[in-house]
């Protein structure tokens, strides 16, 4: 298996993205299927490669929400990092979607064992979590709304 | 390569009389009205330039050309107040005051050989429309063309009729802020398309206009990428008046935008969008 080389792994070194290699395998899941629920237990994570997942929230009496999609590259799942490992959103695929899936807890246990992979890996994470954050605060600004105004 | 200097209206001119030829309602708020001249028509507009449009007995306000088809004008206007709404409800056979062309263009002849990446933020993809579709007419002359859009909701889209054509001779990247549940597209800020734009960074020009924070955060990730940003063009809209480099409404540090704007390079507008209240 070859992790792809940009994206979210961009930042790894080329032992380190062959160590983290060495706990994946490919999958992929048809148009419609749900990858995972909020609050459910965050036991595995993806890179895509292609395709879109949509990262929802459930609002309860309504259809979930759609806040964000990832695509080709992107880092789909953190909540395996961190404690609780429960995951925040639910993801459900849009197309279909061919992913690299990593097992959680073999890669929390080499972070671990194996201190400077551990780092190098929470570095990644910590620049996704970072960059959406920021693309959140952008949207907050609801940039198009009427009197967004390019005003001085 | 440098491109010929764009022509310029002389300050002062008189609005020139253009009739309502077509008009097609984009979204609930937004407007495409097709302009015919009644009798002589003002010089050609290059993609990037804007006119002073006049709704007679209402006042006049600086529109980007969204369309340059022989003598023929298109304007885009989205209705925030009394001129852009004025402009917003013509009617075909109406008669609006025309000047122009005011202000720097996109320059899109300097970047031949190279990747482009045309960036665009609600109704910041009018200006660039023209320029996608010159893009279009000469595959040959450019690398791979990206043209990554971004809208609040999807009923905000814009032309996207004339998108849908694009999207077989170049990647055409779509994506909202906020989605409904028919929308199958991609939901996040136009930044995040980058991910997914063709371009080589060292051989690459963009081109980028919506809200001032999009077009902050979109050049910024370009530069982070590796583009040079002398080959990042922006376009600043800010609040035009007199177009002429008189009134001084239009002042970002030492530039007049209706002059030496709306576009400009990377270079000279980030130090000028970190500055506050300029
Ligand atoms: C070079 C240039 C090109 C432009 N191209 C287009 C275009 O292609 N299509 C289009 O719809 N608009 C464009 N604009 C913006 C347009 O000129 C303004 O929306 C218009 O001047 C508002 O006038 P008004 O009388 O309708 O509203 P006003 O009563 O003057 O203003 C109503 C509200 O709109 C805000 N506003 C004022 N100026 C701007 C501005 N520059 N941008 C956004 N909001 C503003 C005001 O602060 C106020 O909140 C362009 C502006 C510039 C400077």
């Amino acid at each position: 298996m070859t992790v792809v080389r940009h994206g979210f792994l961009g930042a790894l070194s080329p032992g380190h993205r062959k160590r983290l290699a060495t706990f994946g395998h490919d999958v992929s899941f048809p148009g419609g299927t749900r990858i995972f629920d909020e609050d459910g237990v965050a036991d595995r994570f993806w890179i895509i490669r292609s395709g879109l997942v949509a990262l929802d929230v459930h609002v309860p009496g309504r259809r979930e929400a759609v806040l964000e999609t990832l695509g080709e590259g992107d880092l789909l799942g953190w909540s395996w990092l961190f404690e609780p490992y429960r995951w925040h959103l639910g993801a459900q695929a849009r197309s279909t979607v061919s992913a690299f899936e990593f097992d959680a807890e073999r890669v929390r246990a080499a972070c671990e064992e194996d201190p400077s992979f551990g780092l190098a890996l929470t570095n990644c994470v910590a620049q996704v979590i970072a960059r959406r954050l920021k693309s959140t605060r952008i949207r907050l600004l609801d940039l198009y709304g009427p009197s967004d105004a390019g005003e001085s | 390569m440098t491109a010929a200097a764009p022509l310029t209206a002389r300050p002062g001119a008189a609005p020139v009389p253009y009739r309502v030829a077509e008009r097609e309602a984009e979204t609930p708020d937004t407007a495409t009205i097709v302009l015919e001249p009644v009798r002589s028509a003002l010089q050609p507009f290059a993609p990037g330039q804007f006119a002073m449009v006049y709704a007679f007995g209402v006042g006049d306000i600086p529109l980007s050309v969204s369309g340059i088809d022989g003598r023929r004008l298109t304007h885009t206007v989205r209705t925030v107040g009394a001129v852009s709404g004025a402009l917003n409800g013509l009617r075909r056979g109406d008669t609006v005051g025309v000047r122009g062309p005011f202000g720097t263009d996109w320059e899109l002849p300097a970047a031949a050989g190279k990747d482009l990446l045309v960036v665009a933020g609600g109704i910041g993809l009018a200006p660039l429309r023209p320029l996608v579709r010159d893009a279009l007419a000469a595959p040959e002359r450019y690398g791979r063309l990206n043209v990554l859009i971004g809208a609040r909701t999807p009923h905000e889209l814009l032309y996207t009729g004339d998108v849908r054509g694009w999207q077989s001779a170049a990647r055409i990247l779509t994506t909202v802020d906020r989605a409904d549940p028919p929308w199958q597209g991609e939901v996040g800020v136009v930044t995040t398309l980058l991910d997914r734009a063709a371009f080589s960074p060292g051989a690459s020009a963009a081109f980028i206009c919506g809200p001032e924070p999009m077009i902050r955060a979109a050049a910024g990730e370009l530069v982070h990428r590796g583009v040079d940003p002398e080959q990042i063009r922006v376009s600043l809209e800010r609040n035009v008046h007199c177009a002429t480099g008189h009134c001084g409404h239009c002042q970002l540090g030492p530039l007049l935008l209706c002059r030496d704007g709306p576009v400009i390079s990377w270079t000279k507008a980030q130090p000028l969008l970190m500055v506050r209240e300029l």
